[in-house]
């Protein structure tokens, strides 16, 4: 296979500067044995031809000279422009064949003629700790055929100069061209519930516990905080549910017919019915612990639980990354002072003592 | 709309028919006016967990014999820095109790060097008191055992004379009756010696649980301390052992039956006897097991009455028959103690944390075999003996005329007997008519009508003025009286169609209620059903194999039925203070041990 295309499966540590930190991410997964749906990462090597267009180099390069930052709707219009560009630039022949042939292998896999898929960008500066560049590059969901997969790995290329990006970048003194870009192409699951766990309690810190949010259709609505979803706060040692908040869910994305994501209102009926059912909920508990324990820290996870598969089998992993609140806490011990029996027992006996019986 | 108050003690009604039944109590565990402004101002609560029904003059004996010996540890021996005992009253038949917590901070400083002293002595030599322990109330079993309540002679032996023994059979059968009485408290001593120690080390390995882990349900704690081979569970694995007998000698037809008389008759063989023999050899001690809580006189034991045992034992048959593995599968509980102990260890971040939880964790469970031990040695096995001794004197008194059935003994006050059996002493002494046979009959009648009034009478859960806060630390572990449970009633509306408890064991089970108020009913439980009660007993044990769930009106986490819930691995709602008041027999139900929920369907 050519080095524009890497396989989940065939991910090595070695890969990640080619590939991003999404998609090292879905290939140490999948390295891993973590369910995340199956794909490949359309490297930077892909992305790298691209920047040897010289006439398209030059073209932006003078484009992005003329920004006045102080100016929103300039900008925007640049922005636009430079897009346009990168989209109407045809592929490299060899990057376009492999993307094709990746993508119909892909389908084959998952006996469909053109199995629905998610294009992502994964730039290579993204999940820095110190520099995070998340929610500015693309995702495109529900991409069906060979041609559209072509078209959206090209929306995803230009997405590294929405205005945001280009602003951002200049204020944080990069140069544009320190990003590169890989796009992963990813099998779609079709998600009667989504949603995110953290492998802590995002309230309190207490790592003992899984925190679930859940709502129904895709993970779009939680993720974008359009729905209040559902919550749940699982004991990770007890593997049991040990708080439940269930919220009205009045909207979902989901897909119509003409495998289009749609905004649409949920069922009067539906809007209260728990998105997970017990068993469900404890089965992403134990999938968000499994990946922190293979990461060894603490972990931010989007899930999505697919209409088709078979129950036990539903649960699938999208993306799993460090958390970044309480991980970067300094921690505080419980005890001050060296272990003293019956000290411990006067303090004990003496400090009022609230059961919540739980 | 929740009260701000209680009602107060001097506010409740009397139910017609029981008017009069405080002269069934002990002047000093009533309400009074002398004590009425003290009485007024505490936050009481029922002990609906011990004594859930009405106490007939006998039976409440205990109850104050336990609750005075809990407190002279707490007050006088160990010196509990912030508590004192637990103080009692009697209302309508059953006991309110109040914690007497110490408020000042002075006081509460200057007993802690007397404290750390004398608990740090018992924790320091805890496996030596406790095999100590074990001597002192087996003795005190035996002792028991021995007092002899036969009726006085018509001639005292010539013996008596031969030897210059210089005293008679009337001063001897009331020195037996002052031994019995004395005996009896002593029971209670013992049962305390530890108690309040054990809770005290397992609460500070609880409230460190609970600062590491702010969310660990109270069930994971006590997962990682209970015990495993455990006395107070060898009654019930005694009756697999027997179910496993009975069918290896092919006698396990003989228990198709529900009566034990029939049973026994189809055992009229000889494997049947063989069988027989096998019950003989564990009958003692471990079957001095009480079907109820073992407070009550009509409580039974499976001594006394073979009917509970032979029904678990043909259920654990069928099981059997059905290819099912009734023995407890110990690796696996070991295996899953350690695992969750492990896992929680691990979210440790610091060696003195570590040092800590092990440590804190390490003196709970040496305590923890007390704990759970006592209330076999104590509740079931003394009392059995206890219970076994009255019935003695029950049936002398009936014969000597002064009751007419041996029950009546229990509707006598314990000290009247002392004026009871000096009529009947000294009338034989004289050699004249004594006046108790027309003296006592009618005054048992009365008293034997007052208590079934007072069975009719709706008793407040609580009274008086609410706690700020609860802090008493055994209120709270053993009754599982919080500030949020005190809270609770004081908002539950009446038929409530969703309540709450305790989350005492895990799980969400539906299905039909069976409200069972005492052991007498536990046999009409069927397979599938939620048992609803005011508390369950360790010995109601087998009925666990075939339940869905359990929800009580009283107890804690670590009350005696949330442990045999877990034990079974069934979901428990404890303390939901109203569960058999709102729930029928019938009812369909929705019981979550994982929330404490209890929900009618």
């Amino acid at each position: 296979m050519s080095e524009h295309i890497l396989w989940f499966e065939k991910y090595e540590e070695s890969h990640r500067p080619r590939v991003g930190g999404k998609n090292a991410s879905l290939g140490t997964m999948t390295r891993a044995g973590l369910p995340v749906p199956p794909g490949f990462a359309v490297t930077t090597d892909a992305y790298q031809t691209l920047r040897n267009h010289t006439e398209l180099r030059t073209e932006v390069r003078q484009l992005l000279e003329h920004v006045v930052f102080a100016d929103p709707v300039g900008l925007r219009e640049i922005s636009t422009h430079v897009r346009k560009l990168i989209e109407q630039t045809p592929l490299d022949p060899g990057v376009e064949a492999a993307v094709r042939e990746a993508y119909a292998v892909l389908s084959e896999r998952c006996e469909l003629d053109d199995t629905p898929v998610a294009v992502r960008s994964s730039a290579t500066a993204e999940d820095l700790a110190d520099a995070s560049f998340a929610g500015q590059q693309d995702t495109f969901l529900w991409v069906t055929g060979a041609d559209a997969v072509v078209e959206n790995v090209r929306r995803c290329w230009s997405s590294i100069f929405t205005d945001r990006a280009i602003a951002y970048r200049h204020e944080m003194h990069h140069d544009h061209e320190v990003i590169s870009m890989s796009v992963g192409v990813q099998k779609m699951v079709d998600p009667r519930t989504a949603g995110v766990a953290f492998t802590l309690n995002p309230m309190t810190g207490d790592r003992t516990q899984v925190a679930i949010e859940a709502s129904w259709g895709l993970g779009e609505a939680v993720v974008s905080g359009e729905v209040t979803p559902d919550n749940f706060l699982v004991d990770k040692v007890m593997r049991e549910i040990v708080g439940r908040v269930i919220s009205p869910k009045d909207i979902e994305y989901r897909l119509t017919d003409a495998r289009h994501v749609e905004k649409v209102d949920v069922e009067p009926d539906r809007r209260m019915v728990p998105a997970l059912t017990d068993d469900e909920v404890l089965a992403v508990a134990a999938m968000a612990r499994r990946a922190e324990r293979h990461y060894g820290c603490p972990q931010d996870v989007e899930w999505a639980l697919d209409r088709h598969l078979p129950e036990g089998e539903n649960v699938i992993l999208l993306q799993a990354r460090p958390e970044t609140v309480w991980s970067r806490k300094e921690i505080k011990p419980i005890t001050s002072e060296r272990y003293d029996p019956m000290r411990s027992i006067v303090s004990t006996l003496v400090a009022p003592i609230h059961s919540h019986g739980r | 709309m929740a009260e701000s108050r209680f009602p107060s003690p001097f506010d409740i009604e009397t139910p017609p028919g029981a008017e009069g039944w405080e002269e069934l109590y002990t002047y000093s565990s009533l309400f009074s006016e002398g004590r009425r402004q003290w009485e007024d101002s505490r936050f009481w609560f029922w002990d609906s967990m011990h004594w859930g029904w009405p106490m007939s003059p006998w039976d409440a004996s205990h109850m104050e014999y336990a609750i005075a010996a809990l407190g002279q540890y707490n007050t006088r021996h160990y010196l509990v820095p912030p508590a004192n005992g637990i103080d009692y009253r009697i209302l309508l038949g059953v006991p309110y109790f109040s914690p007497v917590t110490i408020e000042d901070g002075a006081t509460i400083e200057a007993r802690v060097p007397q404290f750390m002293e004398r608990a740090g002595h018992y924790f320091m030599n805890w496996d030596e008191l406790y095999e100590s322990w074990l001597g002192k109330v087996k003795a005190n079993i035996a002792e028991l055992e021995a007092i002899d309540f036969s009726p006085l002679p018509e001639v005292e032996p010539v013996e008596v004379v031969t030897e210059g023994r210089g005293y008679g059979s009337g001063w001897r059968l009331q020195e037996q009756y002052h031994r019995f009485k004395d005996l009896s408290f002593k029971v209670w001593e013992y049962h305390f010696e530890f108690l309040n120690l054990g809770y005290a080390a397992y609460l500070d390995f609880f409230g460190f649980c609970k600062q590491a882990f702010p969310d660990i349900p109270d069930l994971a704690i006590a997962k990682m301390v209970a015990g495993i081979e455990v006395d107070l569970f060898r009654p019930n694995e005694e009756l697999k052992i027997l179910a496993r007998k009975a069918m290896e000698l092919g006698v396990a037809e003989a228990f198709d039956g529900d009566d034990p008389a029939a049973v026994e008759r189809a055992l009229d063989t000889d494997a049947g006897r063989q069988w027989l023999q096998a019950w003989d050899a564990v009958e003692n001690p471990w079957f001095n097991f009480s079907s109820g809580t073992g407070f009550y006189h009509y409580d039974k034991t499976w001594i006394q009455d073979r009917k509970t045992p032979y029904g678990f034992i043909r259920d654990y048959i069928n099981q059997l028959r059905a290819g099912e593995d009734i023995a407890r599968p110990m690796d696996a509980i070991v295996a899953e103690r350690d695992r969750i102990v492990t896992e929680y260890r691990e979210f440790l971040q610091t060696d003195e944390d570590r040092e800590a939880f092990d440590g804190k964790l390490g003196l709970a469970r040496t305590v923890f075999p007390y704990v759970e031990n006592h209330n076999f040695y104590i509740e079931h096995w003394s009392m059995s003996v206890f219970w076994r001794k009255s019935r003695e004197l029950g049936e002398m008194l009936a014969k000597e005329g002064f009751i007419h059935e041996p029950d009546d003994l229990y509707f006598v006050k314990r000290d009247e007997v002392d004026e009871l059996l000096w009529d009947m002493c000294s009338a034989w002494s004289i050699g004249a008519p004594p006046a108790g046979p027309t003296h006592w009959p009618p005054i048992v009648e009365r008293r034997r009508s007052i208590v079934s009034a007072l069975k009719g009478a709706k008793l407040p859960k609580a009274l008086g003025e609410p706690p700020r806060v609860v802090t008493e630390p055994f209120t709270i572990m053993l009754w599982g009286v919080t500030s949020e449970a005190v809270s609770q009633w004081l908002g539950a509306a009446e038929d409530a169609s969703e309540f709450s408890g305790m989350a005492a064991s895990p799980g969400v089970a539906e299905g039909p209620a069976r409200v069972v108020f005492n052991a007498d009913d536990i046999g009409d439980v069927q397979a599938g059903e939620i048992l609803v009660a005011p508390i369950t007993a360790p010995s109601w044990a087998p009925v666990f194999s075939k339940i869905k769930a359990t929800v009580t009106d009283i107890g804690g986490v670590m009350s005696h039925a949330a442990i045999v819930c877990r034990e079974y691995g069934i979901p428990a709602v404890t303390g939901t203070a109203y569960g058999t008041r709102d729930l029928e027999t019938g009812d369909m139900i929705r019981v979550d041990g994982n929330t404490g929920k209890v929900t009618k369907l």
